[in-house]
């Protein structure tokens, strides 16, 4: 018991210490707080007092978007919205429902403003209406003592002027949703966009900017009385597209009613001139969200609207190919360009026969001559030389099938297949696979962007990469000059060989594309065709003879192709049309091709420097 | 000495209830109508919809309180260390399943009810530890060995509170902890060691701390820096205590919480509210109430005649000064702010429940201040 008194004197001293220290402490509290009210007192009432005025955030401006000469494309339109501030209001359902009286709100509408004010701050303003009219606006500000916490706001909104000209390129913008808010508060402000497509979605951190700190005066109820320090954000960079506005309409316009895309680059630097998709859509609609039906009738149209053909649309590149078969075999060694094979209408191997699309067959070509008559047997018979390998390495360093420089988030890869993809998938790859292959068919899937880099990389010789972006507020960005680029390390001859074919094609009489031919102050262009067969249905009608791809349903025509540069001795432009199911390259893609590269060479876009002429800027407004 | 001043066996209800502390009783009654005005002025000048709210779960509370005051102490000494692994399987549950808030799981939802088992937790360690240490004479607890067996039960909720993360609450159970093992009567030498380790170790720990714990303490250091983000709460919370003056601006009349312009201030900032209002005078009136509630678990503790509701009494009584002394340093911008609560006055069901508890237990070792416990040498 004696042990147990110690204790208890032990613990009943050490109690009053604990005591004593809790005492002192909650003493010293009492002390801090004697501080902050009594003797700092003023100081903090001060304060108190410009608690009315309250900071608020505002949106900065969004970055502009315009051409490789200036022509806006994306800019910014000042409207009219009104702005709840729960902060403000006693109450928000009354607040409301005043507001309904005078501008009638949906019950989705209400839905979502309430579900905001819930979900942010109560000092952060949340959108009430948004495109209000003049009248609605005199509305509110004449009955504002009736709607504590409703401000009306001057805001922007994302104005096109090319509408569905651009519509692909630039993208869109729509109101942010609740994981873009988690990511960055400002988006929170009333007025901001996220880009949702294009570049507006790919530069998107860039185009929107920072916030800035305005400083309000208001009273007691938290009405604006005036503003006494505006902190401006940083705007939205502007960004300037190597496109040129004033080509982009005129080859939209020559694409006309079909579901076709092209692209027109500047073969030496991969800028991309024109990018064109039609059928297309108008991106303002997606400003205020896009209606149900809308929406219905994009997604059902059979031409895809909303899809941008150009980067996103795959197709068998057909004899366009040929020239990366034909690279792959010089490279390898098994052909050169004097090599001569004779072509007798078909090549038999094993039991299987793959015909020409000549019948009676080519007789002996070289490999200048192939090209020009696009003859199938002579490419069935580089391609076996060359093996499938080798061309699949071939067309990744041309831009096929792989993920090219464009700022697009909407590019597809396509496909270029080889021998370890086929096992990958549980096949064997067989000779007859690779002999197809030698006139673009297959398991071949290549977009028109990629055909286009193709063409520029065989023309310039260069490595280009296509891209959109020219300029970050004013700054050229790297890439706009050809010695930014590696050479292809792939031997001049040969090229040179691919060219001359090229230029027979358009040029030289028995040429598959005669109606391409151009000659323009002594400029020619050099191009190749192509037609991609439907397979299935393209097998199943040979066998009955007399075959003609024309009177077959518009969805199992082949798709037309042409890829062309020029000028032929001194390639600087580049370009692929993809005619969708327009049946013949020669015919349907050859001529639209020439339209275009013969507007190239009058706008020639790449050497002007200048300021755009006054009839194009009407024209951006029209 | 040796007469037998222990009352051999449990006595009844009737005479149980004349023995609760009702002074103690009225006393939190008290700070709970404080806390019902506070509530009624940032609602707005109404009782909806915090203060009816706080009135019903402090009646709900104080029937829990009462009926935990009439169990024996000695029962729940038995029960201390299960009592002590069901606040660890609580802590391992909300690792588990607990609600994600703000980038923390600390909520587990039990039954439509939302609990935090850290806060249960700190009652349940008090009780082990005392259950321990009213085993250790004099002698005995000089041994390291004797020690280590108390120094891993807080450490085992410790590190599960630091990992959901919420590194307040864990400073504050480890701090609980020691304030324990001073209590019992460990050596001051040993303290000291700790002390200076932890010193020591403090770099490195900083280098541990999640993103928005160290961002806190950047706050903390320069609230002004940030006035519309992180650092907000702190300015405005000082901003209102200090334009409430001596006087205070009057019941109903202050500006900074009805304008909202104070962000949380029915839960964590209820006291800026009160300061605000009843200025210093308030204010301290408040810490005034908080003292006497400390001061009645030293009472307590100092009359009871056993070791364990000794020990039991000084540590919820701590655990309610802690509570108290870092919210009132946290809106006064003394230290980081960290989402604790004023017991009995903040709105919120979890805390104030668990806070009844708490004080149900001090009332038993109460009520039982003169029975008999086995001797220090055999167990419990």
């Amino acid at each position: 018991m004696k042990r147990d008194t110690k204790r208890v004197s032990v613990f009943t001293r050490r109690a009053l210490v604990l005591s004593g220290v809790q005492l002192a402490t909650f003493g010293a509290l009492a002390a801090k707080l004697y501080q902050l009210q009594v003797i700092d007192s003023d100081r903090y009432k001060l304060a108190a007092e410009s608690n009315r005025i309250s900071a608020r955030l505002i949106a900065p401006p969004r970055g502009r978007i315009v051409d490789r000469f200036g022509i806006a494309i994306a800019a910014n339109h000042m409207n009219w919205h009104a702005l709840l501030i729960a902060e403000q209001t006693d109450d928000v359902a009354a607040t409301l429902d005043n507001f309904s009286r005078l501008v009638p709100l949906a019950e989705h509408e209400r839905a979502r403003i309430e579900r905001e004010v819930r979900r942010h701050r109560r000092f952060i303003p949340v959108t009430v209406r948004e495109f209000l009219s003049w009248e609605e606006m005199a509305r509110i500000e004449v009955n504002a003592p009736d709607l504590p916490g409703i401000v009306v706001d001057a805001g922007t909104t994302r104005l096109y002027p090319f509408g569905p000209t651009l519509a692909h390129v630039v993208g869109y913008v729509a109101p942010p949703n609740e994981n873009d808010v988690a990511d960055d508060p400002t988006l929170a402000l009333p007025g901001m966009r996220v880009g949702r497509a294009g570049l507006e979605k790919a530069e998107d951190r860039s185009l929107r900017g920072r916030a800035g700190v305005v400083q309000l005066e208001v009273n007691a109820i938290g009405r604006v009385i005036r503003e006494l320090e505006r902190q401006d954000g940083v705007p939205g960079a502007e960004i300037g597209l190597t496109i040129d506005a004033g080509l982009q309409q005129a080859v939209v316009e020559r694409l006309g009613d079909e579901s076709a895309s092209a692209v027109v680059l500047d073969a030496q630097n991969g800028e991309v001139l024109a990018m064109a998709t039609s059928p297309s859509f108008d991106p303002s609609l997606f400003n205020s969200g896009v209606s149900q039906a809308q929406w219905i009738e994009w997604t059902k149209n059979r031409l895809t609207p909303l899809i941008n053909k150009a980067v996103a649309g795959v197709y068998p590149p057909g004899s366009t190919f040929k020239m990366v078969v034909a690279l792959s075999a010089l490279e390898a060694g098994v052909l050169s360009p004097t090599d001569r094979i004779f072509c007798p209408g078909y090549l038999d191997l094993g039991n299987m026969r793959f015909h020409c699309w000549r019948k009676g067959g080519h007789g002996s070509l070289d490999l200048r001559g192939a090209i020009k008559n696009s003859c199938d047997v002579f490419f069935y018979e580089t391609a076996r030389r060359a093996g499938i390998d080798r061309i699949a390495a071939m067309a990744e360093r041309f831009g096929l099938g792989v993920k090219l420089g464009i700022e697009l988030p909407e590019q597809r890869r396509g496909l270029v297949p080889n021998r370890a993809w086929r096992i990958a998938h549980g096949y064997r790859w067989n000779m007859g696979d690779t002999v197809v292959h030698g006139i673009g068919q297959g398991f071949l899937q290549i977009t028109p962007l990629q055909l286009a880099t193709m063409v520029a990389r065989i023309a310039s010789g260069r490595a280009v990469q296509p891209h959109l972006v020219r300029t970050v507020n004013g700054v050229l960005q790297p890439g706009s000059s050809a010695s930014d680029w590696p050479e292809l390390a792939l031997h001049p001859h040969w090229l040179e060989a691919v060219r001359a074919g090229m230029w027979a094609v358009v040029n030289e009489p028995g040429g598959t594309a005669p109606l391409a031919r151009i000659n323009f102050n002594g400029v020619e262009l050099a191009g190749k065709t192509g037609s991609t067969q439907i397979r299935r249905v393209a097998r199943e009608l040979r066998e009955h003879g007399n075959f003609n791809s024309a009177r077959l349903p518009w969805e199992f025509r082949p798709h037309a192709l042409f890829v062309a540069f020029a000028p032929f001795e001194a390639p600087r432009y580049a370009l692929s049309v993809v005619v969708e199911h327009g049946n013949a390259g020669a015919e349907a893609a050859a001529p639209i091709a020439r339209d275009i590269m013969l507007e190239v060479l009058r706008r020639n876009p790449a050497e002007r420097q200048n300021a755009p002429q006054p009839r194009l800027a009407e024209e951006s407004h029209a | 000495m040796q007469e037998r001043l222990w009352r051999e066996t449990s006595f009844g209800i009737t005479a149980k209830l004349w023995q609760i502390n009702w002074l103690f009783v009225i006393l939190l009654c008290v700070l709970a109508a404080v806390g019902y005005g506070a509530l009624y002025s940032v609602g707005g000048g109404s009782a909806e919809p915090y203060a009816n709210r706080h009135a019903l779960r402090f009646a709900f509370g104080l029937v829990l309180m009462l009926s935990v005051a009439l169990i024996d102490i000695r029962v729940i000494a038995r029960f201390s260390w299960p009592l002590y692994a069901v606040g660890v399987v609580l802590l391992l549950l909300v690792a588990r399943y607990g609600h994600v808030g703000k980038g923390a799981q600390r909520w587990l939802e039990i039954a439509g009810l939302q609990l935090q088992p850290s806060e249960l937790m700190k009652i349940f360690l008090v009780l082990a530890l005392a259950s321990w240490f009213h085993r250790a004479s004099y002698e005995r607890i000089r041994s390291i060995l004797f020690l280590l067996p108390p120094t891993i039960a807080v450490a085992l909720p410790v590190f599960l509170i630091l990992k959901e993360p919420n590194l307040g609450t864990a400073i504050v159970t480890a701090l609980l902890g020691g304030i324990m093992f001073f209590a019992a009567g460990v050596r001051i030498w040993k303290f000291v060691v700790i002390a200076l380790a932890l010193v020591a170790a403090a770099p490195i720990a900083y280098h541990h701390l999640h993103e928005y714990q160290r961002q806190r303490i950047m706050t903390f250091l320069h609230p002004e820096t940030d006035p519309l983000g992180a650092g907000y709460n702190i300015l405005q919370s000082k901003i209102a205590l200090g334009s409430g003056g001596m006087w205070g601006k009057g019941f109903l009349h202050g500006t900074q919480a009805q304008l909202n312009f104070l962000p949380e201030k029915q839960t964590d900032f209820i006291f800026t509210t009160i300061a605000e209002e009843f200025g210093f005078v308030g204010g301290v009136s408040l810490i005034g109430l908080l003292v006497l509630v400390v001061f009645g678990t030293l009472v307590m503790a100092l009359r009871c005649r056993h070791q364990y509701g000794r020990l039991v009494a000084i540590g919820i009584g701590t655990n309610f000064f802690l509570y108290g002394f870092v919210n009132l340093a946290m809106v006064m911008g003394a230290i980081p702010v960290g989402g604790v609560p004023l017991p009995l006055i903040s709105h919120g069901g979890s805390a104030m429940l668990t806070a009844m508890f708490g004080f149900g237990v001090l009332l038993s070792v109460h009520v039982h201040r003169d029975v008999e416990f086995p001797s220090p040498h055999e167990p419990i």
